[in-house]
């Protein structure tokens, strides 16, 4: 029998959240923290913040997204921080925009520990429901219906649906309609977005087997421990918090007779038989695609990564398959250490529906839709951090419309969120879209060491950063101007002591007297030992302060350098284009560029020139042409 | 990569191409005077007032080589054509100092400006109205149009190759930089210091070895500048007068790099030869009682190669030495003249004023030994380069403005590593040489490097 569900009022709020993942997350605890009444909404609450992949968090590119969402007053940081097993600083061999921390997270902690904040924000309501359909009047969202028939009224919506969009899990010959883990799919939602007018595509993504820790044989690996020295994600959990007793990882590779036995079974990958047909990511590949793709390679590496302290559950981190099950079992075992070891999961990919990113403006509203707001996984990208990062600023520009505010973005310049944000709204994607530090012209600006300097203000600005956290930064924030200036005024004279200084540093002696801002750029030479010859001041000893001004000096025309080139993007961001141009009115515009505009329509002539297609002459066309309409308001 | 185009300095030479008495290379932007200031011996044009006009020196910081004697107008925004800072250089007709002074300017952080960019910056600063925007639209296409039809033209498929192939170098690298940055647990080689240091020696060699082809090519299409010196009456007058006789001029009498001077062009052997100051010359040899050497040193100045004319009648004097000793940093040619008198200079005497040159032996007034100087002539313009014609790829200020770039940017690769700066620091410079090159071909495409990291290692989970 199937009966008709009867829809009802429910309550009205000025902020819906659909998916409690870690954009939903993000995105709703925002709205409500900026005093907007906010509901979240998620499929099923035991998946609150659920990692249905990898159990970490962090990594380049990706842990600076981490910080920065820190610094706006998000939760990512402080979650990870509270339910680490294991924490490293990647990169410390390299210079300072690079480094990066990662985390491996206690995967149900997390979950709970995320769940508990979100039940206690005063703000937030958080309720079990599948979203099948918005409520859209005259091209604005005014509420969403769920499917037990529940109609919620807000001022506007944030999407965070992920994979569960028409989500299909595909193992082997078997594929069934799922969301993440097995999860209920969601299925209306993805069929009234088409009849709204969104254009979707199918992305695939997939995650490898979880295998049962006590049947590992870790002799035959080699084991990660984490860091002995602490560091933590957010900028206020102190180091005194530091976890000692942490978890390892293990490493172990990949063999000839692994890769034979998938060579011997690629017609039952899905990946190759046709199963398949969303695009998956480059950088994510399949064991499969790796074996095919890099047939040379004698053997791939592996790590073993625990899923939490309660469970005996390990993670076969870069061996994600979609092999039937069968197969799964004997490449396992073909595995130096994984020779015995028992399945728990098997690996799967599952195809999910996206909303093309091109259809979205830099405030992660929909152009096709007025007061509609997607984030996460569902613009087409991948990885917890990435949506995160989209979810805090979405979240922000909900609350902001609810209040009728401007929105609030980001530049390319100003953080690597702003370059994510601006690569998927000029260029869409063609796979999942992953961060990486050479997406950003300015890495050396966007530093994880300073997120706090370059948002913290804004998060306060926002109301999403309290009155306590914000003087401790200004604190810091001046301290860090002092003793740079100081350096920059202290002349250090070419004394004995300096000059045997010099000599154990391998460095040629002073001529003359040198300004300690200079003398720190000389190879090998730290801000301690520098502070050491000048004396230091009441320096508090904040760590964070002397690695700042050891940075900032020592870096100073690498910094200049991508200062000037900001300074330019800056002026070029500066030229908006008015929201409902023409382009068909321009004459000389050549054919492809009239019609990337078009679908883009870029709000700046900056984002105009990244425009693939978009040429340096068509640029200088646009820019004439809105100038002509400037100078005729005026006239 | 970004391009951001809008706001920097740009340079042009804004009097129409050919041998006019004067020429204009014009920069408008916000550091147009400050690049200008540091090619510019004369007053400090940062301090000058703004609409005022200086006499002074185009001289090039690193090789201290005066170009040009000029006179620069300083306009300071907002009150110019485009209400950007424009700095006007007026120098000397002839191509080859312009060229120079234009790519020296290119070489100092000035970009080659855009066809009608002048004019846009104008209008889109406020500077024209409304009536001719639509104009000025029209300018940039179609100019833009048929400039990329020449540049297209101009660019050598051999040096498009080179040059292909040269990024391809680097990006290996960049590449491999980047995957250690971000997938440092992957077992993929570190590239070191020495590593990147070898690659960018490497590259600067292979530029150097195309800005040296450029100058040959120039030297190809501009001539030889070549500077006949000697004391009065050794016979230069004579070895001109040879050299320019029947259908050998190319070119008389045109107005030359120095304002009282003429300069001529010949052909010897297929060597272009632009000859420098042969007023000079005749006059110098009739008036037996003006001073050869200071005028020598002026002409000897600007050129590619000096023929040294000794009277080989008379000893060495106190002047012959001074030219000598003058001389012998540059390609030069010494003629042991009038072989007819009772020789008083040997050529092994020539030693001792530390001579390493063999000298030719020669009766200019008698036709002896010329034709040992037209073949030396062409073995020190063509010694050493291999298929020259071949060779000759960079041709154009804007290939030569961007190499030049470029190898500035390997410079600060190699001063990174020598300060032990952390490669991905490096990298940041490294990438600058490797966008500069693919402006020179268009290559430069978005996520060029990504596309071509995830194809060349095996990375993820």
């Amino acid at each position: 029998m199937n009966l008709e569900v009867k829809q009802y009022d429910s309550h009205e709020y000025d902020v819906i959240v659909v998916g409690a993942g870690h954009a939903g997350c993000e995105a709703a605890l925002a709205a409500a923290r900026m005093g907007q009444k906010t509901l979240l909404l998620t499929i099923n609450l035991d998946m609150v913040a659920f990692m249905p992949c990898n159990p970490s968090v962090g990594g380049p590119a990706k842990g600076i997204v981490v910080r920065e969402v820190d610094a706006l007053g998000g939760q990512m940081a402080k979650n990870i921080d509270a339910t680490y097993i294991q924490m490293r600083m990647l990169n410390t061999s390299k210079g300072p925009a690079v480094r990066a921390l990662r985390a491996q997270a206690d995967k149900n902690d997390y979950h709970l520990v995320m769940k508990d904040v979100i039940e206690n924000e005063p703000m937030l309501t958080l309720r079990q429901g599948l979203v099948n359909e918005l409520i859209v009047e005259d091209g604005i969202c005014q509420g969403v219906i769920t499917a037990t028939g529940a109609r919620y009224l807000a001022k506007s919506v944030v999407l965070t649906a992920g994979t569960s969009s028409r989500g299909k899990i595909i193992i082997g010959e078997l594929t069934y309609s799922s969301g993440p883990n097995n999860s209920l799919p969601s299925i209306k939602l993805s069929e009234n977005l088409e009849t709204l007018g969104f254009k979707l595509r199918r992305f695939k993504t997939g995650t490898p087997p979880r295998v049962d820790g006590n049947t590992i044989d870790y002799a035959k690996t080699e084991e990660q421990p984490g860091d002995k020295t602490p560091n933590h994600f957010s900028y206020e959990t102190p180091d005194t918090a530091y976890l000692k007793d942490q978890l390892s990882c293990w490493m172990t590779y990949t063999n000839e007779t692994t890769h034979q036995i998938i060579r011997d079974n690629l017609d039952r990958a899905p990946m190759f038989s046709g199963i398949i047909e969303g695009v998956g990511p480059r950088y994510c590949p399949s064991i499969e695609d790796k074996v095919v793709r890099f047939a040379d390679k004698p053997r791939h590496q592996l790590f073993l990564e625990p899923e939490g302290r309660k469970t005996e559950e390990y993670y076969v981190g870069d061996f994600s398959t979609s092999m039937p099950e069968e197969i799964q079992l004997k490449m396992l075992h073909s595995v130096t250490g994984l020779e015995h070891a028992e399945l728990m999961r098997p690996g799967y990919a599952i195809e999910y529906d996206i909303i093309e990113p091109w259809q979205l403006k830099h405030s992660l509203e929909t152009k096709v839709v007025k007061n509609l707001f997607t984030a996460g996984q569902m613009n087409g990208t991948s990885g917890y951090e990435e949506a995160a990062g989209q979810g805090i600023i979405a979240g922000i520009n909900a609350a902001l419309r609810a209040a009728n505010k401007a929105a609030f973005t980001l530049g390319r310049a100003e953080a690597y969120i702003g370059v994510m944000i601006d690569d998927l709204v000029t260029k869409g994607t063609n796979e999942p879209y992953r961060l990486l530090t050479s997406r950003a012209e300015y890495r050396l600006i966007l530093r994880h060491d300073n997120a706090d300097l370059r948002l913290t203000e804004k998060g306060y600005q926002l109301g999403l950063i309290s009155e306590d956290r914000y003087q401790n930064f200004l604190i810091k924030k001046q301290a860090v101007d002092a003793e740079t200036k100081r350096l920059q005024e202290i002349r250090i004279k070419p004394t004995e002591k300096v000059q045997a200084f010099m000599m154990a540093h391998h460095n040629s002696p002073l001529k003359d007297g040198i300004l300690a801002s200079d003398l720190i750029k000389r190879p090998g030479i730290s801000y301690d030992e520098i502070a050491d010859l000048v004396g230091a001041e009441d320096l508090q000893a904040d760590r964070y302060v002397k690695e700042q001004v050891e940075i900032q000096l020592k870096y100073a025309g690498y910094i200049d350098k991508e200062r000037s080139k900001v300074a330019h993007l800056k002026r070029l961001e500066a030229k908006r284009i008015p929201e409902r141009i023409d382009y068909a009115a321009i004459n000389g515009l050549a054919t492809e560029a009239r019609q990337k505009l078009t679908k883009i329509q870029p709000e700046t002539i900056a984002q105009a020139s990244r425009i693939s297609g978009v040429n340096p002459a068509d640029v200088a066309i646009l820019s004439v042409y809105i100038e002509q309409g400037r100078i005729a308001k005026i006239g | 990569m970004l391009s951001v185009t809008e706001y920097d300095t740009i340079a042009a030479i804004s009097t129409p191409p050919g041998e006019g008495a004067i020429s204009i290379v014009r920069m408008s932007g916000e550091n147009a005077i400050s690049i200008a200031h540091q090619v510019f011996q004369g007053q400090d044009l940062t301090k000058v007032a703004s609409h005022t006009i200086h006499y002074g020196h185009i001289v090039d910081p690193q090789t201290k080589q005066t170009l040009d004697e000029v006179m620069v107008s300083v306009m300071r925004t907002p009150k110019t054509f485009t209400r950007e800072d424009i700095v006007e250089i007026n120098c000397h007709g002839g191509i080859v100092p312009t060229n120079k002074i234009l790519q020296l300017l290119l070489a100092h952080g000035a970009r080659m400006a855009e066809p009608g960019e002048f004019t846009k910056r104008a209008f889109l600063n406020g500077r024209i109205d409304l009536t001719q925007a639509e104009s000025v639209m029209d300018l940039i296409r179609a100019k833009t149009d048929r400039s990329m039809q020449v540049a297209l033209n101009q660019l050598d498929g051999n040096l498009q190759h080179l040059i292909h192939h040269l990024r391809q170098d680097i990006s290996d690298v960049l590449v491999q930089v980047e995957v250690n940055i971000d997938y440092p647990e992957y077992d993929e080689d570190e590239v070191t210091a020495k590593l990147l240091m070898e690659k960018a020696l490497e590259v600067k060699t292979r530029i150097q070895q195309l800005l040296a082809t450029a100058q040959q090519g120039k030297i190809l299409r501009d001539g030889l500048a070549t500077a006949i010196i000697g004391r009065p009456n050794v016979g230069k007058s004579s070895l001109l007068n040879y050299l320019l006789q029947e259908d050998k001029a190319i070119v008389t009498d045109v107005a030359g790099t120095t304002r009282d001077v003429l300069e001529e062009y010949v052909n010897v052997q297929g060597v272009p030869l632009k000859l420098i100051d042969t007023a000079g010359i005749h006059e110098t040899d009739d008036k037996v009682e003006k001073i050869g050497v200071e005028r020598s040193k002026k002409a000897l100045a600007g050129a590619d190669l000096i023929i040294l004319v000794l009277d080989a009648s008379e000893p060495l004097t106190i002047e012959d030495k001074e030219l000598l000793e003058m001389t012998s940093k540059q390609k030069r040619i010494i003629i042991l003249n009038k072989s007819d008198l009772p020789q008083q200079i040997k050529p092994e005497q020539l030693v001792a004023s530390d001579v390493i040159e063999d000298p030719i032996v020669a009766s200019v007034k008698d036709n002896q030994g010329i034709a040992a100087v037209e073949q030396e002539i062409k073995t020190l313009f063509f010694g050493g380069i291999e298929n020259r014609q071949q060779d000759v790829l960079v041709s154009n200020n804007r290939q030569i403005g961007l190499l030049e770039q470029a190898e500035t940017a390997l410079d600060s690769v190699v001063a990174g590593l020598n300060n032990n700066m952390p490669i991905d620091l490096v990298q940041i410079d490294m990438t600058t040489c490797w966008e500069k090159l693919g402006e020179i071909t268009g290559e430069n495409a978005p996520d060029q490097l990504i596309t071509q990291l995830f194809s060349q290692f095996c990375l993820g989970k």
